[in-house]
């Protein structure tokens, strides 16, 4: 037995393959298209992310018997737009250069629907502990896909990985480029964004077969 | 305890109570972080600044690259010689024109009776003067603002645009090295006059070899930007001219 029952472990595991909140859910889509042309951008709004749901299901969780339904999702928006403001300023802060190319999703993390979803339907009628690890999970499996599409976009069309030229100097022709190999502008480009998710969708569900929906 | 969370007056309390222990977490925040913003905003002007006199970490041909934040203080310290503030034909050394904001100057010389306070860099690369004049003014959807370098007769030796909402792709270019470097070469001054550079659509002169027509090649689809950029320079490098005039005589 380990730190966590396996009811816990599940609480975390599943949304990072066969709950993911985008391949599955299709929820926070929009964020995932706008800031993964390169890995450091997606990274720093993955851990982000992880950080807003980690406290905010665990804050949202230990109010649950005091808030007025009536104004339950105020609560929660105040609760989410606080913890936003919170990694907004910091980020100024110390990463003044990520803050700005990140611009303005960060302030849209306030709309990611993963983030409503998870303190309406598990951390208000839950208990603290298993709100946080829900929240944890869900963040993860988020930011698990950013990465993975942040590293297939600035590899195939910058030749780059966190700025370095892993391919070679398209300039000066050296590594890859040497033997006529292009960078793909396309990859860039939000749409890309779209089609590499939809290529993830369908290798996770050509593997488990179980996620297919029947018509 | 049981508490009947439906009643209004407990609703209206629970609010209350939230609104003032957000906000005053929110304000602690804010009011301990203002010191290492301020201090990035700051390193961003000069880095700015220093990228309009050519100096940066550009590598490539399509690079923008600042000199980094742990250099920059120094560099901004190697290169440019004083900060000067005109105010109509007072001209100080203030080593604080960088804290001067445009936008409140402007708003400000609407009073007729308000002389405008005027910041220039000026600083010195590969022995000769150059002069960094900030401009700001409106693109399409929002504030656009630059650093334009010049030597003494008005003629641009470097630029950097930024925005703040312009669209990706289209107005947002303005940042871009294709755009910034056409500027390079180009003249304020037609003759003895102020003419200003014109950000032209057909001005037939995409490659930019004529740098003296005033004009430099739009971006295709960006057409209200570029007017923006062509109005920002002509309305705020014009109230350096006299300045530039008297260094002349």
């Amino acid at each position: 037995m380990g730190l966590l029952s396996k009811k816990d472990r599940k609480l975390i595991l599943d949304p990072l393959a066969d709950d993911n909140p985008i391949t599955i859910q299709v929820l926070g889509i929009c964020s995932a298209l706008a800031i993964t042309a390169q890995l450091k951008p997606s990274i720093v709004m993955a851990v982000s992310v992880l950080f807003v749901m980690g406290v905010g299901n665990v804050v949202i969780s230990l109010m649950r018997n005091i808030i007025p339904s009536k104004i339950r999702i105020i609560v929660q928006l105040i609760v989410v737009a606080t913890l936003v403001i919170i990694v907004d300023q910091v980020l100024k802060a110390f990463a003044y250069e990520l803050s700005k190319e990140l611009s303005v999703f960060i302030g849209l993390i306030i709309t990611n629907c993963i983030i409503m979803g998870r303190f309406e339907a598990f951390a208000l009628g839950n208990g603290v502990w298993r709100s946080f690890l829900d929240g944890i999970g869900n963040a993860a499996g988020y930011g698990v896909i950013l990465i993975i599409v942040g590293f297939f976009r600035e590899l195939l069309g910058s030749g780059t990985l966190f700025g370095f030229k892993v391919l070679g100097d398209p300039v000066a022709k050296t590594g890859l480029y040497a033997i006529g190999y292009e960078n793909n502008g396309f990859m860039v480009l939000p749409p890309m964004a779209l089609i590499v998710v939809g290529i993830i969708i369908w290798v996770q569900r050509s593997r488990n077969k179980a996620l297919i929906e029947e018509n | 305890m049981a508490i009947n969370t439906d009643k209004n007056s407990y609703t209206v309390i629970f609010a209350v109570i939230m609104v003032v222990v957000v906000g005053s977490l929110l304000a602690g925040f804010a009011s301990g972080l203002k010191p290492m913003i301020k201090a990035n905003e700051k390193f961003e002007k000069q880095q700015n600044i220093l990228y309009a006199m050519n100096v940066n970490d550009n590598e490539g041909d399509s690079d923008v690259a600042f000199i980094p934040t742990d250099r920059v203080e120094e560099e901004f310290n190697k290169y440019i010689t004083k900060q000067l503030v005109i105010q109509g034909d007072d001209v100080k050394e203030n080593d604080e024109a960088y804290l001067i904001d445009l936008k409140k100057e402007e708003t400000k010389a609407k009073d007729p009776d308000y002389q405008r306070k005027l910041p220039l860099f000026v600083g010195e690369k590969d022995g000769k003067e150059v002069y960094v004049i900030p401009v700001r003014g409106k693109g399409l959807w929002d504030a656009i603002w630059g650093f334009v370098a010049v030597d003494k007769s008005m003629t641009v030796q470097g630029v950097y645009f930024d925005h703040k909402g312009e669209t990706p792709g289209l107005g947002a270019e303005i940042k871009q090295r294709y755009f910034m470097d056409d500027f390079t070469g180009e003249k304020f001054l037609n003759g003895n006059a102020f003419e200003g550079i014109e950000v032209a659509k057909g001005n037939n002169d995409p490659l930019n070899k004529d740098t003296t027509d005033n004009q430099v090649d739009a971006l295709a689809g960006a057409t209200i930007t570029g007017d923006g950029v062509s109005a920002m320079l002509r309305k705020d490098i014009k109230l350096y001219v006299p300045y530039f005039k008297s260094l002349n005589q």
